[in-house]
């Protein structure tokens, strides 16, 4: 807004105040700048712009007098008045759009929703927090080069037990471990519900496309009493790596780069000796506890270490029984249960909160 | 197995010690690196060391009481201290256990200074509970009675002096079913003293044998070598039961056995030390001085050590192994049974109060026949786990020794006469042992591993667990091994390998890490999943996780006709058969979520239903993977699924897919089990096929619709409505999709025009819709269905259709008259084909 002690500084022309009385000059803008800022509303304003410079208005009475001056005089006058009702104007345009704005915030103040009294509508669902882990781990294996592979549920005693070097005897082929199928005649073939998911690693080689890179996620099935940490329909998953000249430092350093992208680098894996009939040497693999970071707490029973998963050198017995030559090829495996990690990393207690389906449950994650 | 630490520092001279708790620790994390995995860490015996004998010299009452008393004992040198007790089964003259102030018992009890009825006690006397010691809280430990000399008795020696025990560290240990030899302490013992590199010191039994020959007092007999290749005998007169030294009974309690009288608590001692199972046999009740191993009989019974009795033999045979079919018993002289190999000993012959001689067995039995007879019989004991995973075979003679030297030390600690070990072994050994020979390549070893370990050094590591070098042990390129006996898990190189990673420390071997040569992707299937699922989500809908395993009569309620893949050993019946669909497991996972107030909900679940091939039977089962909406939202219903199904079509870009509502039951294109109806509301769900094209055939991959209002009936839903889609993830992954070459969107401007008919009801809308397409030809670009109206204005089974029909030119703007002629085109077309009338 232009300040009214520019109006004398403005004044062009010294000269012509002999013409026009400049007071009455200053009267008629200090009139017509009161009755703008007066306006409240855009229809005052226009009204008041119609005082100041309408047909009627002591602006136009005096315009009209320009004809009785003289040429020169007409001049510098002209140019007085013409600056004035400028001045004018530009005052009105200044206030119309300060008025225009209030108008404005006051029409859209009427239209006032708030916002937090939005009834709900329909959200997105949720995927299964165990298909949520597992596909996070299969992004981290897809990261590292690997393919992801599936295969059925219902298998044969081949693919579950004897091409993976797991003796006639072993607890694991009883009928108190294992679910088997009543299929068609007895003394056909057994079928049974995989109580792994090691057979794909016995599909994969029978492909016979060498190196193997892959990882083998899916649903497996024990005869195991539901409990809180135990269900008879779980979810596995495993890496098989098949490749000239890989070794056992290969694998300690996998699955150190796998827990990290899991993880985080902060923690730390370690292996000790175990035994599976498939992988030798074999070993369980151990992660820092992530409740007490390796000092000691009841969750890792004052170990520092959670053990996560087993793993191993794919047992000569194995390849042999899938055409691979093991002087030629060597592999490792490891695999862990994806339900299991759910429940560590989400300070899950039961594990049967994943199979009751309760939307007050799913809806968590 | 649990191993006291004093039993395992008793034979290598380990650093560890109770009392330093890091050391403890220390030896803990040892034995998890050598793959012992310890399960658990036990203090014992805490008090044992400030708790003194003291003898009691005076007991008082005390006045206003009487439960407790007074009483004065003498802890030694003259020493008297004043205590208050409650246990009444002591007298004067009595040696007791006196608990000092200031002294610490089990579970972190302080003994203090207490004044109870104005009588200061300045001590406790104390319970076997008290000091972990037994269960018995009746009274007090008596460990003497005045009279009976005992020279052990030494007033103010700590009870731990006197009973030859303190504090210790038990382990429980893990033992995988590999190991076999580390279940006993010789094992553990074995792996920690090459471990450290201390020395291993076995215990050597002497005895001083005397009188008859040990082959003339009793007889052993192998009928059958196949599953009992040795038996040796020991025979031992003139015993007299007795308890056992206070150290053999605490080890075995500690180790999780009874003591029981001497002979039993040896023969459990050996066991544990050795890992040898041995049976001791009362050969004056056994029947004949003697024992025959062989083959139980079918229907064969004997009443074994627990009172039970036990059916053997009988069993059916398994493929054409000839041990399958056997238990193995030991019979006495008369052939009858006194024993079950391997497992129990049979009741007719226990060691009891009259046993005046002991026959002791040490057999070796092949080991899945001690196995297979544990579970057929259903008893898993100390001795058949470890005759089932492995005995070392050379250790017989040794353990039969080391019995009889326990019996004769046992009876001497007790005071009783010593028995006379009878001279020599009775020996059966059909089948002599021979250790395996192994040749380990160290290139071999250090390229499996990743290391760089000299011949020399592998040879090293593998020397203290027993392994033997044969030749001059010049490094070759090859080290020939001879495994030693007590390892029947190692029979290849790679096994050797493992021990050569075991014994240098998997925590030592770099770690490596090897890239893979390709491009890591999921696959087509895959990642059509995760999309879906995504879509799925979007619509609102929380993923379910429902069992596989299901009940039969569940399925039925859905729908499914039944023949389902039956489980043969299934956990309950209610989890007895392969779901043949989604539809139950949803349906009751929409009933918890009803239950728990929340009936308004979408799930979906991806998961594989099984169904018989069909034809011949004892084929593999098909396996085909699904996934299923269940739409039981407020106001959800068939139309519902509808525009989910067109949500999921749309997101995939799905082309060609036809909804068939009038064929119910749509042919099989390929013999395969394919989604159908069944469980749907008959006039409310449709089939989604890809029509048979050229070389393609048919294929059905889904079903879309509302739930059979009688199946919410029978899962006892409250919905009205539920709506249903369920599609094959094979086949969704199969059906043609939208081509992928861009289509250039006009510049020109569009034409809308509307037209309402007035259709019979038969007709289905996308009838009308396709002939309206059709006949706007190539202008078309979209006809959408904006209204639907049955009532005022229209006739009985006539309703409503009203399209907008877009059309639009690529090249040019499109003239009145060129869209009035599209108009009429479309109408006379459907007008001309369909029993449908444009609306005035």
């Amino acid at each position: 807004m232009a300040p009214e002690s520019n109006l004398s500084e403005s004044s062009p022309s010294p000269a012509s105040e002999a013409a026009l009385d400049p007071r009455q000059l200053g009267e008629i803008e200090a009139e017509a700048r009161g009755g703008i800022e007066d306006a409240t509303d855009l229809a005052a304003l226009e009204e008041a712009e119609r005082e100041a410079l309408g047909r009627r208005s002591r602006f136009s009475s005096l315009h009209r007098t320009l004809g009785t001056l003289d040429a020169a005089a007409r001049k510098d006058a002209g140019r007085a008045l013409n600056e004035l009702r400028r001045r004018i104007e530009a005052a009105a345009d200044e206030r119309r759009a300060i008025l225009e704005q209030a108008e404005r915030e006051a029409r859209l103040s009427l239209d006032r929703l708030d916002l937090t009294e939005v009834l709900p509508g329909p959200l997105p669902g949720h995927l299964h927090l165990v298909t949520q882990v597992r596909e996070e781990l299969e992004d981290v294996f897809v990261g590292m080069g690997y393919e992801i592979a599936e295969g059925p549920e219902v298998e044969t005693d081949w693919y579950s037990f004897q091409a993976l070097n797991i003796p006639p005897d072993h607890p694991a082929r009883s009928s108190f471990d294992t679910f088997f199928l009543e299929l068609g005649e007895p003394g056909a073939e057994n079928y049974l519900l995989r109580p792994h998911t090691s057979p794909v690693q016995i599909h994969l080689l029978e492909r016979g496309r060498l190196p193997i890179y892959a990882a083998v996620p899916g649903r497996a099935y024990r005869r195991d009493t539901p409990d809180a940490t135990h269900l008879p329909v779980f979810h596995q998953v495993e890496g098989l790596v098949v490749d000239r000249g890989i070794s056992f430092g290969d694998l300690a350093g996998t699955i150190d780069t796998f827990v990290h992208a899991i993880f985080g680098e902060e923690v730390s894996t370690r292996l000790r000796p175990a035994y599976f009939p498939f992988t030798e040497p074999s070993a369980e693999f151990e992660i820092t506890c992530r409740i007490c970071h390796g000092s000691g707490c009841r969750t890792c029973s004052m170990t520092g270490w959670i053990e996560l998963g087993g793993c191993g050198m794919v047992h000569p017995a194995v390849f042999e029984a899938t055409g691979v030559d093991p002087e030629e090829w060597s592999g490792f495996a490891f695999g862990f249960g994806i339900d299991r990690l759910a429940m560590m990393r989400h300070g899950i207690s039961d594990l049967r909160s994943f199979v009751e389906n309760d939307v007050r449950f799913l809806r968590q994650f | 197995m649990r191993a006291p630490l004093s039993w395992l520092s008793e034979l290598t001279p380990l650093a560890a010690d109770a009392r330093d708790r890091a050391s403890v620790v220390e030896l803990a994390s040892e034995l998890d690196s050598l793959g012992l995995v310890v399960e658990g860490t036990d203090w014992v015996g805490e008090g044992l060391d400030e708790v003194v004998l003291a003898r009691v010299l005076e007991i008082g009452a005390i006045k206003g009481a009487d439960k407790i008393r007074r009483v004065v004992v003498d802890r030694g040198e003259g020493e008297t201290v004043e205590v208050v007790c409650g246990a009444w089964n002591f007298s004067e003259g009595d040696v007791v256990a006196l608990a000092p102030v200031g002294s610490t018992l089990p579970g972190d009890f302080r003994i203090e200074r207490r004044t109870l009825r104005g009588v200061v006690s300045n001590g406790m006397l104390c319970s076997g509970r008290e000091l972990e010691l037994s269960d018995d809280h009746a009274g007090i430990l008596v460990l003497g009675r005045p009279g009976a000399h005992d020279g052990s008795i030494e007033l103010g020696r700590p009870l731990s002096e006197h009973l030859g025990f303190g504090l210790d560290v038990v382990f429980d240990l893990a033992v995988e079913p590999n190991r076999p030899d580390c279940l006993s302490m010789v094992g553990v013992a074995r792996d920690l003293a090459a471990r450290y590199g201390l020395p291993l010191e076995l215990p050597e039994p002497s005895l001083e044998e005397s009188g008859t020959p040990a082959p003339e007092l009793a007889t052993v007999e192998i009928e059958a070598p196949e599953l009992c290749q040795r038996l040796i005998g020991r025979v031992l007169t003139g015993i007299r039961p007795a308890p056992s030294p206070a150290l053999v009974r605490r080890r075995l309690l500690l180790a999780g056995m009874r003591p029981i009288n001497h002979v039993v608590d040896a023969s459990n001692y050996v066991m544990l030390e050795l890992g040898q199972p041995n049976h001791p046999y009362d050969l004056g009740r056994l029947g004949g001085s003697g024992l025959k191993v062989r083959p139980a009989g079918p229907g064969e019974t004997i009443v074994t050590l627990d009172g039970e009795t036990r059916l053997l033999g009988g069993r059916p045979r398994r493929g054409d192994d000839p041990l399958s079919d056997k238990d193995l018993v030991i019979c006495n002289a008369h052939d009858l049974p006194v024993g079950i190999a391997g497992v129990m000993g049979g009741q007719s012959n226990e060691i009891g109060e009259e046993t005046g001689a002991v026959l002791l067995e040490v057999a070796r039995f092949t080991p899945v026949a001690v196995g297979r007879t544990a579970r057929h019989v259903g008893l898993r004991t100390e001795a058949s786990v470890r005759f089932e995973r492995g005995v070392d075979p050379e250790q017989m003679e040794r353990a039969a020794a080391r019995f009889c030297q326990l019996v004769v030390e046992a009876a001497t600690a007790a005071g009783v006469p010593a028995p006379t070990v009878a001279p020599g072994i009775i020996d059966a050994n059909p089948v002599p042992f021979t250790r395996t020979r192994v040749t380990l390549r160290p290139p071999k070893a250090n390229a499996l591993l990743g290391l760089e370990l000299s011949p020399e050094l592998m040879g090293d590591l593998l020397a203290p667990i027993g392994y033997e070098r044969v030749g001059d042990g010049r490094p070759e390129a090859a080290l020939e091994l001879v495994v030693p006996s007590w390892r029947p898990d190692v029979s290849r190189e790679v096994d050797v390998i493992e021990d050569v990673a075991r014994t240098y420390g998997y925590r030592r071997i770099p770690r490596t890490s090897r890239r893979s040569p390709s491009v890591g992707r999921l696959d087509a299937s895959q990642s059509l999943r995760r999309r879906l699922r995504r879509v799925l989500t979007g619509l609102g809908a929380d993923e379910a996780w429902t069992g596989s395993i299901v009940d039969p009569g569940d399925e039925e309620l859905a729908g499914a006709p039944g023949g389902f893949i039956t489980v043969a050993n299934p956990m309950a019946a209610e989890e007895s058969v392969m779901r043949a669909g989604l539809l139950a497991g949803l349906m009751k996972a929409v009933r918890h979520n009803s239950a728990h107030r929340n009936p308004w909900v979408r799930l979906f679940e991806v998961g594989d239903v099984f169904a018989a091939r069909p034809g011949a039977g004892g084929m593999l089962p098909e396996e085909h993977e699904r996934v299923a909406l269940v739409l039981a939202r407020e106001l959800d219903d068939a139309a519902g699924a509808i525009r989910a199904w067109r949500v999921v079509a749309e997101a995939l870009g799905l082309a060609e897919v036809e909804l068939r509502q009038e064929a119910v039951s749509a042919p099989r294109d390929d013999g395969e089990a394919e989604v159908d109806l069944r469980g749907l509301h008959r006039a409310r769900s449709g089939l989604l096929v890809v029509p048979a094209r050229g070389e393609r055939a048919q294929s059905v991959i889904g079903a879309v619709g509302e739930v059979d209002p009688a199946v919410l009936a029978a899962f006892g839903l409250p919905h009205g409505r539920v709506g249903w889609l369920e599609l094959d993830l094979v086949r969704l992954a199969g059906a043609p999709r939208r081509p992928d070459e861009a289509k250039a969107v006009s510049r020109y401007p569009s034409s809308d025009v509307d037209l309402a008919f007035s259709v019979d009801e038969g007709v289905p809308a996308a009838a009308v819709e396709e002939t309206v397409r059709r006949a706007a030809g190539e202008l078309c670009e979209s006809v959408q269905l904006f209204d639907v109206y049955r009532g005022v204005g229209l006739a009985d089974g006539q309703r409503s259709l009203a399209f907008r029909v877009r059309l639009c030119a690529s090249d040019h703007t499109l003239a009145d008259a060129e869209v009035a002629a599209a108009r009429r085109a479309c109408i006379e077309a459907v007008e001309g084909s369909l029993p449908a009338t444009l609306r005035g």
